[in-house]
């Protein structure tokens, strides 16, 4: 086969994505594509990882057993998610280990949202109902993403994601058809989670310069304004049913546009979440580097104990 | 002893009895034993599968996407390996 050169190898990457067919690890792939794709995919399994440390403060603590199990499973989930999600941005060709490492020095990023506490039990409800519920309209959008492990992996997530948000939802309901003090945690926890749910999807557009390359590459199908807007009309329903409302008095319905507009979103907060100084980031950061520093002894014991079998194996 | 994650195993999960096995996804472990446990966590929380592989990733085989026009070209100008290729008159039945 004749060499190609690097404009027919750049127009064939295209046009597969514009074909809808998928890229996979050993395909030719743009340089550039290489190196946005690992740093959202990786960047998306330390969500999920660190996303673990604000629920883990209330295992302890759950109401009652049938709640412990529930956010038990939904924690391990979690692990489970970060794990689909290094084994797909491995496949872009770095090492788990260097993955883990960006991480764990502060270099890579994580969803800001995991930097605010979880002061009540309610909290546990509005995660699961609100931020678990923005991931899912993000990651329903992933499922369609041109990189095929990506897109496998987000298959996956969606799938097990809806129990998250259920059973969030359901922490509300119970909380909202309790005492006045219970609805009064609910609204609580909605006033503290709601901005930042809505910050989960990011900039404006026309704040949002990286957007052109990933929507070009069938990685982002559809804009951050345009997903936050798909959260706000499905979600306002559901805090009306609980009784409850959203901290913000410009929300109302548009009649015109068939949607509901909202009140400005506090960026300033945002870019402060996310440059390090929201509530807890130094915390969960070092909470991670000290269960990965914990957890050395279990990695080095378990190698010896695999590097023993196999020399026992060949001295037979 | 340098700390690192273990060796990459791929991960194939039978969902069904009589089902093929479908690849799913990889973990990493430092053997069999326990890259087995790992891929029934990660992979089969919910009964995902009756029955699971697991690979060492370094001895997987595979084609190349730049040779797939020439590797599987054999196969292309034979359309007499399918059963529509061969006319046969309508009174003929089960066949």
């Amino acid at each position: 086969m004749p060499e190609l050169t690097q404009q027919e190898l750049e127009t064939r990457f295209q046009k597969k994505i514009d074909d809808n067919l998928y890229i996979e690890p050993k395909d030719w792939m743009l340089d550039k594509y290489r190196k946005n794709l690992l740093r959202q995919i990786s960047q998306h399994a330390h969500s999920e990882v660190v996303g673990m440390l604000p629920e883990a403060n209330w295992i302890t603590r759950a109401p009652n057993l049938r709640r412990k199990a529930a956010l038990l499973a939904k924690i391990q989930d979690e692990a489970g998610h970060g794990l689909y999600l290094y084994s797909a941005a491995e496949t872009l060709g770095s090492s788990r280990e260097e993955i883990l490492n960006a991480f764990l020095t502060g270099k890579a990023k994580y969803s800001s949202i995991f930097n605010y506490p979880t002061l009540t039990w309610a909290d546990i409800g509005a995660i699961g109902w609100l931020v678990d519920g923005a991931a899912i309209i993000n990651q329903v959008m992933l499922q369609r993403a041109s990189y095929g492990p990506y897109a496998r992996a987000m298959i996956r997530i969606c799938r097990e994601e809806s129990f998250h948000q259920r059973q969030g939802y359901e922490i509300m309901l119970t909380l909202c058809r309790g005492t006045a003090e219970q609805k009064a945690m609910a609204q609580d926890a909605l006033n503290r989670w709601w901005w930042p749910s809505l910050m989960m999807f990011g900039p404006h557009d026309k704040d949002s310069p990286n957007t052109g390359d990933m929507t070009k590459w069938r990685v982002k199908r559809e804009s951050n304004d345009e997903l936050r807007q798909k959260f706000i009309d499905r979600t306002v329903p559901q805090a009306d049913f609980l009784g409850i409302t959203m901290p913000d008095k410009d929300l109302k319905w548009n009649e015109t546009t068939q949607h509901y507009d909202h009140g400005e979103i506090d960026w300033k907060e945002f870019n402060d979440v996310i440059s390090g100084h929201g509530p807890c980031n130094r915390e969960r950061m070092s909470a991670r580097i000290k269960a990965h520093n914990d957890g050395k002894w279990v990695r080095d014991a378990a190698t010896a104990y695999a590097n023993k079998k196999v020399h026992k194996v060949k001295s037979l | 002893m340098q700390d690192n994650q273990w060796p990459l195993w791929e991960v194939f999960i039978q969902s069904k009895s009589g089902q093929p096995y479908k690849h799913c996804g990889s973990v990493h472990a430092p053997d069999g034993a326990m890259a087995l446990e790992n891929a029934r966590d990660v992979y089969t929380r919910r009964n995902e599968g009756t029955s699971i592989w697991v690979v060492p990733a370094q001895y997987i085989i595979a084609s190349t996407p730049e040779e797939v026009g020439e590797f599987f070209d054999p196969a292309n100008d034979k359309v007499y390996r399918h059963p529509t290729f061969y006319t046969l008159p309508p009174e003929v039945k089960y066949i």
